[in-house]
C-alpha cells in the first residue's frame, strides 16, 4: 500500500520536475509560431494556427542568419585556438614536474571568477584605440579568457589518467614529447578534448556582454542580435522567439551530447 | 623518474598557453588600473587626465554602488537556499531507486536549463512575465501582476529564473555526492533508522559538502558576474531595483561614459572577488 502511494509521488514529482525544466522552451517555440496579433492575445492562447513567419522574416529580411553566422565562426576559431594552446599546456601540467606547475595550474582554473565585466572595460578602450571593434578576431581573443581555462581543467584531468608506461615505452623507442602527446596520448584523451570543446562552443555561443560591448554590425553576435529587437515599442516577440530558438537549439544538442560532463565542467575553479 | 624535461620543452609546451592567458586575461587588468587612475569620459576624451586615487575615492563614498553590492549579495542570499533546498529534494528524488526511464528523463530535463543562452532566458522572461499577454499570469488564475514594472516584483522575477536555471545545476551536484555513498552503508544505516533525516544527517550529508561549497563558490562568482539574464530582462530596473553590481559597471562605463570611474569601480569589484575567493579557500580548504 505505501509502496505504491510513494511510487505515485515519486512519478509526479518528477514529472513536475521535467514540466518545469521543458516549459519555458514549449513557451518559447510556441511563440515564436505565432502571427504579432496572435502572440499578443490577452490572456494568452495555447491553440492557433502556426506560421514559419517569423523564421522567414527574422533570418532572411532581419539579419539574424549573418549573426548567427558570425556567431559560429567566433565559437568555432575561439574553440581551436583554445584547444592549441590548452592542449599542449594540458600534457605539460599532467606529465611534466617543474617549479611553481601548482600556482600555474590554480592561475588558470580561477580565471574563471573574475567578473566579465573587469575585461570588458579595458578591452573595448584597447581594440577602439587598435581599430578592432566590430571584428570578429577582437571576440575570438577575449573569449579565451574563459575557453583556455576550461580545455586546460578537463584535458589535464584527461591526460593524467592516462597511465605512464605509455610513454615510458615511446621514450625508449626515441620519441620526443611532442611525439608522445600526439601519437599515444591525444587519441586516447579524445573524448576529454571533445567535452571541452563542446564546453568551449557553448559558452562562447551563449556570450551576450561582450558581444554587445565589442561589436555592431560586421560582426554581431546572435544574442545580441536578439537583443537589438528588444527597443522601442510594439516589440516584435514572435520574432524576438524565433531567433531565440534559433540561438538555443544547437547549444541544448550539445548540453545532451554532453550531459554526463556538464556538471563536471561547470564545477571547474570549485573542486579538484 | 618522472617527468624530467628540459626547461625549453616545458616552456615550449606550457608557454603559449601562459602567454595567450596572459595578454588577453591580465594586460586588459593593468590598462583597467591605468584607467581608473585618470579622468576618462568617452565623450571628452580630450580631458583624459590623471586624477590619482579620486576615481576610487568617489566609488568608496558612493552610495549606490554599495546598494548594487548589498542588492548583489541580497540576490545571492535569497536564491541560493532556494537552489540548495529544491536541489537537494531533486537529488533525493533522483537517488531513490526505480524508474530508470522516467529519471533518465528527468535528468536530460535537467540539464536542459543550465545550459540555455542567458539572454534568452531574460527574452523569455519579458515574454511569459508580461502583464498582459504573459502565460505566468494566466497560469496563476487570471493574476494581474505588473512583474517588470514594479521594483519588487521585478526582483522576485529575477530570483526565479535565478532559482530556474541554476537550481539544476545544484541538484546534479548533490546526486554526484549522493551516489558516493557506500551502498553498503546507506542500507546499514537504513536498516537502523527510519528517519529518512537521520540518514541524510548523519550518512549522506558527509559526502554531500564538497558540492556544497563548490556550489557555494561558483554561485558567489557567477552572481558577481551576472549580466546577460538581467539586461535583457530589466536592465537593471525600474529604477535601480534589479541593477546588480556588474550592471552598474556596464551602465556607467558604457552608457554614462564614465570610463575612468567603472574602471575603479570594476578593480574593487576584482578585489572583493579575490578577498572572497581567499576567504572561501582558507575556510574550506584548510587541509589544503
Amino acid at each position: 500500500m505505501t509502496t505504491t502511494r510513494s511510487f505515485w509521488t515519486q512519478i509526479a514529482l518528477l514529472v513536475v520536475i521535467i514540466a518545469v525544466c521543458v516549459f519555458p522552451f514549449y513557451w518559447m517555440v510556441t511563440t515564436s509560431l505565432k502571427t504579432q496579433i496572435v502572440a499578443l492575445e490577452a490572456p494568452p492562447v495555447w491553440t492557433f494556427e502556426p506560421t514559419l513567419n517569423n523564421y522567414r522574416e527574422a533570418l532572411f529580411e532581419d539579419g539574424v542568419l549573418r549573426t548567427l553566422i558570425n556567431s559560429l565562426v567566433v565559437a568555432v576559431c575561439t574553440t581551436l585556438l583554445a584547444l592549441v594552446l590548452g592542449v599542449p599546456a594540458a600534457f605539460a601540467l599532467a606529465r611534466f614536474e617543474f617549479r611553481g606547475k601548482n600556482d600555474l595550474w590554480f592561475w588558470f582554473i580561477t580565471n574563471r571568477m573574475v567578473s566579465p565585466i573587469v575585461l570588458a572595460l579595458p578591452f573595448f578602450l584597447i581594440a577602439r584605440n587598435l581599430g578592432m571593434l566590430d571584428k570578429h578576431i577582437t571576440l575570438i581573443l577575449i573569449y579565451l579568457t574563459f575557453n583556455l581555462p576550461i580545455v586546460i581543467w578537463i584535458v589535464t584531468d584527461q591526460f593524467r589518467g592516462i597511465p605512464y608506461d605509455l610513454d615510458e615505452a615511446a621514450r625508449l623507442e626515441g620519441a620526443s614529447q611532442f611525439t608522445i602527446m600526439r601519437r599515444i596520448c591525444l587519441p586516447l584523451a579524445m573524448p576529454g578534448v571533445a567535452v571541452s570543446a563542446i564546453f568551449s562552443f557553448i559558452f562562447s555561443w551563449n556570450e551576450l556582454m561582450f558581444g554587445l560591448i565589442l561589436t555592431r554590425s560586421e560582426a554581431k553576435t546572435a544574442p545580441a542580435m536578439a537583443v537589438s529587437f528588444m527597443e522601442g515599442y510594439n516589440l516584435p516577440y514572435g520574432k524576438i522567439m524565433a531567433t531565440s530558438t534559433l540561438i538555443v537549439i544547437p547549444v541544448l544538442i550539445f548540453a545532451l551530447i554532453a550531459s554526463k560532463q556538464l556538471v563536471r565542467g561547470l564545477t571547474m575553479g570549485a573542486v579538484k | 623518474m618522472r617527468g624530467q624535461v628540459p626547461r625549453k620543452t616545458i616552456f615550449a609546451f606550457i608557454g603559449p598557453a601562459v602567454i595567450g592567458l596572459a595578454v588577453v586575461g591580465i594586460a586588459p587588468l593593468l590598462y583597467a588600473v591605468w584607467t581608473s587612475l585618470h579622468f576618462y569620459n568617452l565623450t571628452k576624451l580630450r580631458r583624459v587626465e590623471f586624477i590619482g586615487l579620486e576615481n576610487y575615492w568617489t566609488v568608496l563614498t558612493d552610495e549606490a554602488f554599495w546598494q548594487a553590492m548589498g542588492r548583489t549579495f541580497f540576490l545571492l542570499g535569497t536564491a541560493l537556499p532556494l537552489q540548495i533546498a529544491l536541489g537537494l529534494g531533486i537529488a533525493l528524488v533522483l537517488h531513490q531507486p526505480g524508474l530508470t526511464l522516467v529519471k533518465t528523463l528527468a535528468r536530460l530535463s535537467l540539464v536542459l536549463p543550465m545550459a540555455t543562452t542567458y539572454a534568452v532566458v531574460g527574452l523569455l522572461g519579458q515574454v511569459m512575465f508580461n502583464q498582459k499577454f504573459g502565460v505566468v499570469n494566466q497560469l496563476l488564475g487570471g493574476a494581474d501582476i505588473n512583474w517588470i514594472g514594479d521594483p519588487e516584483n521585478a526582483f522576485a522575477m529575477i530570483i526565479f529564473w535565478d532559482v530556474w536555471q541554476w537550481t539544476p545545476f545544484v541538484a546534479l551536484v548533490l546526486l554526484a555526492g549522493l551516489t558516493m555513498v557506500p551502498g553498503e552503508v546507506e542500507e546499514a544505516a537504513r536498516l537502523e533508522t527510519k528517519s529518512k533525516w537521520t540518514v541524510l544527517r548523519y550518512v549522506q550529508l558527509p559526502f554531500l559538502l564538497p558540492g556544497l561549497v563548490a556550489v557555494l563558490i561558483l554561485r558567489t562568482a557567477d552572481t558577481l558576474k551576472l549580466f546577460d539574464m538581467v539586461f535583457t530582462l530589466t536592465r537593471g530596473g525600474p529604477g535601480a531595483s534589479t541593477e546588480f553590481i556588474s550592471l552598474m559597471i556596464q551602465r556607467v562605463g558604457f552608457r554614462g561614459f564614465d570610463q575612468g570611474l567603472a574602471s575603479a569601480q570594476a578593480i574593487i569589484l576584482l578585489i572583493i572577488t579575490i578577498v572572497l575567493a581567499q576567504i572561501y579557500i582558507r575556510v574550506f580548504y584548510k587541509e589544503v
